[in-house]
Parts: C-alpha cells; sequence; structure tokens
C-alpha cells in the first residue's frame, strides 16, 4: 500500500542494551507477571469446554419432529464422504407404511467412525436434512467393529431434530387434496 | 581413624549425597511447576498413589502439587526397558553416566551447610575446599564427552564437543571470579586460605553479593554456563542437537544424566549462596539468632535449604525466560567479555583490598 508502509529506522545498540542485562531483568518480570496471573489450564474431563453451535463432531441420522426417518437412502452422502466412512444398503419402504409414498428409506445405514475425519461433508450434501454432526468430541471404544456405527446406533444418538418443513407430509396432504386445492 | 569414625564419616556421606539427590529430584518437579505456572499452565497435577492419595485433605494437597509425580518418573526411568543401539562404545557408553553423577555428588562434603554452637557444619573441613570443588565438579564435563563420543553418532557427538569448549572457556572466568572472594578474606593476619567455611564465618555481618556485586554477577553467569543451564545448554540443545550428548540414552542411564544435571544445579546453587549470600547465616548485619545445641543447627540447615530453593527457582526463572545462545555467542561471550570482566574485576578488588588495609600489617 503506497503511503501507508513505514520504514524502521535500525538503531545501533545503546551501551545497555549490549551488555544484555537490562534485557534481562526485562525479560524475567514479564515471565514473572506470568507466574501471578491466573492459570489457563482447563482441567478437562471435570471442567467441560464450551461447545460452540455448529460443532462438527460425531455423525449422525436424525428423525423429523415426527418421528419419521428422514434418510431416503439417495447415498449422496456416501458418495461425498472423503474417507469413505458411509456405508449404505437402500431399502424400500414397505406399502403399508403411512409414508409410502417416500418410497426409499436406508436398509442398513453405517459410519465408520474410526474413518470419518469430520469434514461435515455429509450433512452438507443431503437433500433430505437426515445427517447432522452432532456436538459430541469423545468418542471411544475398545474394539474397531464397535466403532462401526449402524443404524440403529446412529439414530439413538441423533435423536429427533426439531424444524418445521415437513416436506413429506405436506407433499402427501397436496396428493391427497389434488391440485385443485391449490 | 578407627573403624567406628570411618564408618560414620561414610554414613554422613551418604546422608548428604541422599539430601543432595532428593533436592535433585525436588528441583526437576519444581522445574515442571515452575515452568508451567510461567506459561500460565498448572504443571504435574494428577498423578496419584492409591490409599496414600486417598487420605482426605492432604492426600489431595500432594497430588496436586504433583509429589506423586516425581515417583512416577522415578519409577519410569527404573523400569523402563533398556535399550542400547548396536553401534555405540560400549564400555565407555556405560560408563559415562556415572562419570557425570558422581563428580555432582561428591563436592557438597566441603560445603558448610549449618552452624552447630558457632561451629560450621561441614563434613570435611578442608582448607582447600574451593579447590576441591572446581577440581571434582568440572570432572563431570568428563562424563559429557564421554556421553557424546561413546554414541558414535553425529549429534552427541557435536553435543559432546560444544560441552567440553564451553567448560574450558568458562571454567577460566570462574576461577578468576571466585579469586577475589578468597582475596579478600585472605587479608593479612589470617588463615582462611580456599576454605568454605571461612567464607562464610566472613560473612556474618556483610555478604559478598553486596560487597562484590560485580563478582558475584560474573559467578553467577559462569555458574549457568558449567552447570550447562539455559541460556548456556549448548551441549544439550534439543532444537538443533535432538538430545545432545544423551541422544542416544534411556531408560536409568538417561535418568542418571537427568538426576546429575539436576544435582549440578542443587550444588551450583548452594554454592553460589555459600560464597556470596551468606551461607546459613541468618541475614547481612543481623546476628544469626540459631540457639545453642541441635535446634540451632537444624534452623540454620534449614535457613541454608531455604535460600538454595530460592535460588533453584531463579535458575529455573531464567531458564524460561531466556532463549537459548548460538554457539559461537556462547564462546564470545565466554572469551571476549567474561574472561577481560573477570581479570579487570580482579585487579579492581585487590587495589581497593591495597587501598583500605594498612600498609604495616
Ligand atoms: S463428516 Fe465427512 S467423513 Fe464423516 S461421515 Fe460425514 S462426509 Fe464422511
Ligand atoms: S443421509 Fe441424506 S444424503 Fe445420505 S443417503 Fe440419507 S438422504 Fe441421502
Amino acid at each position: 500500500m503506497p503511503g501507508k508502509s513505514k520504514v524502521m529506522e535500525r538503531k545501533p545498540l545503546t551501551w545497555a542494551e549490549k551488555t544484555y542485562l537490562p534485557q534481562v531483568i526485562g525479560g524475567l518480570g514479564v515471565t514473572f507477571k506470568n507466574l501471578m496471573r491466573k492459570k489457563v489450564t482447563m482441567e478437562y474431563p471435570e471442567v467441560k469446554p464450551p461447545i460452540p453451535d455448529r460443532y462438527r463432531g460425531q455423525p449422525a441420522l436424525v428423525k423429523d419432529p415426527d418421528g419419521r426417518e428422514k434418510c431416503v437412502s439417495c447415498q449422496l452422502c456416501e458418495f461425498v464422504c472423503p474417507p469413505k466412512a458411509i456405508t449404505i444398503q437402500p431399502g424400500s419402504i414397505p406399502d403399508e407404511s403411512d409414508d409410502i409414498h417416500v418410497e426409499k428409506a436406508p436398509e442398513e445405514f453405517e459410519i465408520d467412525m474410526l474413518r470419518c475425519i469430520y469434514c461435515g461433508l455429509c450433512e452438507e450434501v443431503c437433500p433430505e436434512e437426515a445427517i447432522f454432526l452432532q456436538d459430541i468430541y469423545s468418542l471411544n471404544g475398545l474394539s474397531r467393529e464397535e466403532l462401526k456405527f449402524k443404524k440403529a446406533k446412529l439414530y439413538e444418538v441423533g435423536g429427533i431434530r426439531e424444524d418445521s418443513h415437513f416436506k413429506w407430509k405436506k407433499k402427501k396432504e397436496a396428493e391427497q387434496k389434488g391440485n385443485a386445492a391449490h | 581413624m578407627n573403624l567406628i569414625e570411618l564408618l560414620i564419616t561414610a554414613a554422613c556421606g551418604l546422608g548428604a549425597a541422599i539430601a543432595i539427590m532428593s533436592m535433585a529430584g525436588l528441583s526437576v518437579l519444581a522445574e515442571r511447576k515452575v515452568c508451567g505456572a510461567l506459561q500460565g499452565r498448572l504443571g504435574p497435577n494428577r498423578t496419584t498413589i492409591p490409599l496414600l492419595g486417598d487420605i482426605p485433605i492432604l492426600g489431595r494437597m500432594i497430588t496436586r502439587i504433583g509429589i506423586f509425580q516425581l515417583v512416577a518418573d522415578a519409577a519410569k526411568f527404573v523400569f523402563k526397558e533398556e535399550t542400547i543401539p548396536g553401534h555405540v562404545k560400549k564400555f565407555y557408553y556405560h560408563l559415562a553416566p556415572i562419570v557425570v553423577l558422581i563428580p555432582a555428588l561428591v563436592p557438597i562434603s566441603v560445603l558448610p551447610f549449618g552452624s552447630l554452637d558457632g561451629e560450621p557444619m561441614i563434613l570435611a573441613n578442608v582448607d582447600i575446599g574451593m579447590l576441591v570443588i572446581l577440581a571434582v565438579s568440572s570432572l563431570g564435563v568428563y562424563g559429557t564427552v564421554l556421553a557424546g563420543w561413546a554414541a558414535n553418532s553425529k549429534y552427541p557427538f557435536l553435543g559432546g564437543v560444544r560441552a567440553s569448549a564451553q567448560m574450558i572457556s568458562y571454567e577460566l572466568a570462574m576461577g578468576l571470579a571466585i579469586l577475589p572472594v578468597f582475596l579478600w578474606i585472605n587479608q593479612p593476619g589470617s588463615d582462611a586460605a580456599l576454605s568454605l567455611s571461612s567464607v562464610v564465618s566472613f560473612q556474618e555481618t556483610h555478604w559478598f553479593v553486596y560487597l562484590q556485586p560485580f563478582t558475584a554477577l560474573l559467578f553467577l553467569i559462569c555458574l549457568f554456563a558449567e552447570t550447562n543451564r539455559a541460556p548456556f545448554d549448548m551441549a544439550e540443545s534439543e532444537t538443533d542437537l535432538v538430545g545432545g550428548f544423551h541422544t542416544e540414552y534411556g531408560a536409568f542411564k538417561f535418568g542418571m544424566f537427568f538426576i546429575g544435571e539436576y544435582a549440578h544445579i542443587v550444588f551450583g546453587s548452594a554454592l553460589f549462596v555459600t560464597l556470596f549470600l551468606g551461607g546459613f547465616n541468618f541475614l547481612p548485619m543481623f546476628a544469626s539468632p540459631w540457639p545453642a545445641g541441635v535446634v540451632g543447627a537444624v534452623l540454620s540447615t534449614l535457613w541454608f535449604v531455604v535460600k538454595v530453593s530460592g535460588l533453584i527457582f531463579f535458575f529455573i526463572w531464567i531458564r524460561w525466560t531466556l532463549p537459548r545462545f548460538r554457539y559461537d555467542q556462547v564462546m564470545t561471550l565466554g572469551w571476549k567479555v567474561l574472561l577481560p570482566l573477570s581479570i579487570v574485576n580482579l585487579l579492581v578488588v585487590m587495589f581497593i583490598l591495597m587501598a583500605i588495609t594498612p600498609v604495616n600489617a
């Protein structure tokens, strides 16, 4: 930026500076002030750090406020997942179900938590807003198998997520009333 | 000297060695705690021993201070697997840690650490005390050099070379920085010689730290260099030499280097306290209030330990304040600054002494 730069003059060291001692004493003062300050250590397992909204923790499937399974097993997340942590077996919704018009739901949905890099791409890509990264940052297990989370476990973690879209419900209502209703 | 006396002396020596070792261990802990505090952290405060740590208030306090961490560290050093790299020179490799540790423990024997009925308590009250210290404590560098050479790889080698160069450069300035003190106490008519107990008894009223502040400063700087402490820890210099002379060492042998280093610091602090801070004397211009008998002995020893701990804190404080010197800066400081300054200082003190001592004495 023209006119903004400032040329620093390089002054030769004064005699006192050459002895190095005033600087040492100044430095000791700085560190001593630090000694007196409050410690910043957070004693983790007892004190938990505050987790901001939209924190990218463990991914999990969510249900809509009616308890309907949102995922339609489009497999976009499986496709986008950089480390290929997601494996989906698509299935169809049984005929007798109320949500038969949704047509598809995952038969099995597996996320390998040891592979997941918490990038959040699955959440971003999902057209149904069915997968969300939770605020869970501490995850551990005793075997690799244990950390391959299956569908049931994923729903258990994700639970119900409040929203007011009700996309498929409205679609069904519209179908029943017919286009004339609009 | 009969057998009993010999045994008693040996027991005292062992006691002194144990004392300095435990001081060294505690200063390792202090290092971690103080370093943490200076950086706004808490330092070790979790390690605990079942039962001991469960004692209601005390147990928690000890845990928070981190005493058990010390035990854990020591246990780790002892029980870790000893790996000996295939390329080392075996005999010297085993010898080096011993050569580092022993000279750090020996010189405490000529240091007066307390007073019993006005007499200094000292293991060996020899009149060449200072000479013994200079001779023995500089042997430690042989261990460092030996470790660097025996490890037979380049970083330890560089560390060893640096250690020896640094030792040679600062030993001179250190010797010259001590001389003024002994000139002062050996004024005509005194038979103080090089004995440390006379240094201490001379400082009953006035301490050398303000009688000869410049000498004290020179000596302190040399002490930092001699103990291989930051900002002079050229031999270790983990940023450019991995770990310096002890790169190839692990487990118990590394522990010996480690304790040796801290024992040097403890001893260095004790020496500075003895020479310049009045040893076990209470405060300058105050008569020492130590009562006669054992109580006085214990009190004066404790007071000495307090002073030494203060200086150890200073050592740690400096380490976490100053960055390490570059190697050439260390050499320049040693040869071009400290050496001439200490010679000038010696001459100045000589002239002052000539001026203040009566001519016909
Ligand atoms: S957060 Fe990233 S890595 Fe983890 S499952 Fe989703 S897309 Fe895959
Ligand atoms: S979670 Fe979303 S993106 Fe993944 S399969 Fe289900 S609907 Fe598609």
